[in-house]
């Protein structure tokens, strides 16, 4: 067990301000005593930002199908229309997602092999094979889309926005500070955002008539409801493991 | 304690190397590690900076100097590299900023306390007051926009409230500049000090340009651009302070000197053993700059670079807080503005600085937006009853009324 599994222990975290009993009161006196220098509250700043989203353009929009981007050998455009290009957008945010879930699984992977695991924690075997679900995943959206006439090289919005979403995850899951149960705290919030995600898109596919890709997604779906059980169940039993004290001093 | 700056010859240049494994070392705690860590590594780096751009500048000018130019920058871009990569992962550009307030107000105040020269001493408590408002806009921000306590910050050692306004503080150019100091009659500490500040104020416009448009939120974006402007106008009077007729190689030999007093004062202070060593390790180096600088001007201007420094230091650069002092000079300074190269009564204030502060802030104020009623607590204002469970009222609602 690695020292980064420990984070419970007793430090000299200096965050808090019962650490400064000088220095604190006083700061906290002198805010009081001091009146702002214009009146209002958080309200007003809300104005503003109510002005802008009223304004605002979008982040970005869907890319035109290859077909009419003249592209030789490209798929018949199948989809065509507004529900066409829902359905893109979430296909292509899946992709993305499970892209970036392979890259978080190396990430965890690593982690479990500088530190180890704990009783009732994953073991290597566990996030390799979770590894290969998010790579197969990923695969699946590719065909998807390419046999959609789509272009499954590009970002759609609800790619971007989803990637946007998992930059903390990401953080967490690559500094070397954390240790494993930590990282997998983080992936806890992909692996949920996951299973809503298939599960939107199961349902998107069947409601547009698309019982093939509806039933795959589906598959997926099952496999990430076991992905996310399985890693509630390893916090669950690390934070057992860890309240009780039996977590191996660091070496 | 005192450093001889005659007597140490630091680190040669040719034994001042890197790798990349220690360049991008473990950083410091955001939680663990005292506030004035982060509070060096911050300086440190803006002092880097100013290094590597001071000599950029001179290589433009001086072709003789290219290549010791050229080999000192080589390592102060990796010292500079080093030390910024210091910060964690974990620490948020906001939190960085709320660092970086932290180093202009205790960093500044001290500057304002001991500095020999009456006028340069005000100029810093003036500019002092002005970045100490900015803290307490960005705390605000932070609390308002993220659910977060600046305090985790700044441990406790720096008052959130407000100072100058950050609305008033937008002058017209020609109120930005103040006079130098005369090379040949200014305290080595006087010059040392202008170095010093220059490079953390231009630093820190630099990393607000930066950071401002990677926040989706439209206040932040306003915000930083708001402040942004400010130290732009610091960046502006504290190079005025510098005595223009100073040769290229006086100006190194001071950027030089600024450094070896800077790292030596970190390296005095540091708590954590690993990053203490790292500051010994760069103050070595500085010296071995300083030296190579001397021997420059006595080959190059057939001067004694001893007329130019001092003998040896007086008192390390104290890094701790520096609140009774910043307390009074807001009780007492913070009506004043700048006309020209004084500072002056509000009521003298010139029609172009007024009238370029109306025509910025003709749309509205985002430092006034975002701190409308703020109050610092501890824990945020959330811990306030009345705040956390103010009524909704539907800004829709709001606007159709109106």
């Amino acid at each position: 067990m690695s020292k980064n599994d420990r984070p419970t222990d007793i430090g000299i975290n200096r965050t808090g301000i019962a650490l400064s009993p000088l220095d604190g009161p006083r700061m906290t006196e002198g805010a009081t005593a001091t009146a702002p220098s214009s009146a209002g509250s958080a309200r007003d700043a809300a104005v503003l930002r109510f002005r802008y989203a009223v304004e605002a353009g979008e982040i970005g929009h869907m890319p035109p199908p290859l077909s009419l981007r003249g592209v030789a050998g490209a798929a018949a455009s199948l989809l065509k229309g507004q529900k066409g290009n829902v359905l893109l957008d979430k296909l292509g945010e899946r992709l993305a997602f499970e892209r970036t879930g392979v890259r978080l699984y190396d990430g965890l992977i690593l982690k479990l092999e500088a530190s180890g695991s704990w009783s009732g924690g994953p073991t290597l075997e566990d996030l390799v094979a979770f590894r290969a679900d998010e790579a197969r995943h990923f695969e699946w959206m590719v065909e998807a889309m390419t046999a959609l006439g789509a272009d499954a090289t590009a970002m759609t919005p609800s790619a971007d926005l989803t990637a946007v979403e998992s930059v903390g995850v990401l953080q967490v899951i690559s500094d070397p500070r954390t240790g494993l149960a930590q990282a997998l705290h983080a992936q806890q919030l992909a692996e949920l955002a996951d299973v809503a995600g298939w599960d939107l898109l199961a349902m998107l596919a069947e409601s547009l008539g698309h019982g093939e890709l509806a039933a795959q997604c589906r598959l997926a779906l099952a496999q990430e409801n076991l992905h996310a059980a399985s890693v509630a169940r390893w916090l669950k039993a690390h934070a057992e493991t860890a309240a009780h004290g039996e977590l191996a001093r660091a070496s | 304690m005192s450093l001889d700056i005659t007597k140490e010859r630091g680190t040669p240049l040719e034994r001042q190397k890197f790798t990349w494994k220690e360049i991008a070392g473990e950083p410091y705690s955001k939680l663990d590690d005292d506030a004035f860590t982060r509070v060096r590594q911050i300086l440190m780096h803006g002092v880097e900076q100013e290094a590597c751009r001071l000599k950029h500048f001179a290589a433009r000018f001086c072709p003789d100097l290219r290549l010791p130019l050229a080999r000192v920058r080589r390592v102060e871009h990796l010292q500079a590299t080093m030390v910024n990569w210091l910060m964690p992962g974990d620490q948020s550009p906001l939190e960085t900023t709320i660092g970086f307030e932290q180093v202009a107000i205790e960093v500044t105040a001290h500057v304002a306390s001991v500095e020999p020269d009456p006028y340069m001493a005000q100029v810093y408590r003036f500019g002092l007051l002005e970045d100490f408002d900015h803290l307490y806009r960005y705390a605000a921000l932070m609390d308002r926009l993220c659910g977060k306590d600046a305090n985790n910050i700044l441990q406790s050692y720096t008052d959130v409230m407000p100072g100058r306004p950050t609305s008033v503080e937008h002058r017209a150019p020609e109120d930005d500049l103040r006079r130098h100091y005369e090379k040949t009659q200014a305290a080595p500490l006087t010059k040392i000090h202008a170095a010093l500040i220059t490079g953390s104020e231009w630093q820190t416009r630099d990393y607000y340009l930066t950071i401002g448009p990677t926040f989706a939120d439209p206040v932040a974006r306003q915000l930083y651009a708001e402040i942004a402007a400010i130290e732009e106008q610091h960046v502006t009077q504290y190079e005025a302070l510098s005595d223009p007729s100073e040769t290229w190689l006086e100006k190194w030999l001071l950027q030089e000197a600024t450094e070896v007093y800077a790292y030596w004062s970190c390296y005095s202070q540091e708590q954590n053993p690993r990053i203490k060593q790292i500051w010994e390790r760069f103050l070595s180096y500085e010296l071995g700059h300083l030296r190579l600088v001397r021997e420059l001007m006595e080959e190059v201007e057939k001067r004694d670079p001893a007329e130019l420094l001092p003998a040896e230091f007086p008192d390390p650069l104290s890094f701790r807080s520096h609140r009774e002092f910043v307390r009074q000079t807001l009780t007492e300074e913070v009506l004043l503005r700048a006309r020209g190269f004084d500072i002056v009564p509000p009521d003298l204030e010139s029609p172009a600085s007024l009238a370029y502060r109306e025509q910025l802030n003709a749309s509205g104020s985002p430092s006034e937006l975002v701190a409308a009623g703020y109050r610092w607590k501890p824990g945020t204002e959330l811990t306030d009853r009345r705040v956390r469970e103010a009524e909704f009222v539907s800004l829709v609602q709001e606007e159709a009324a109106q």
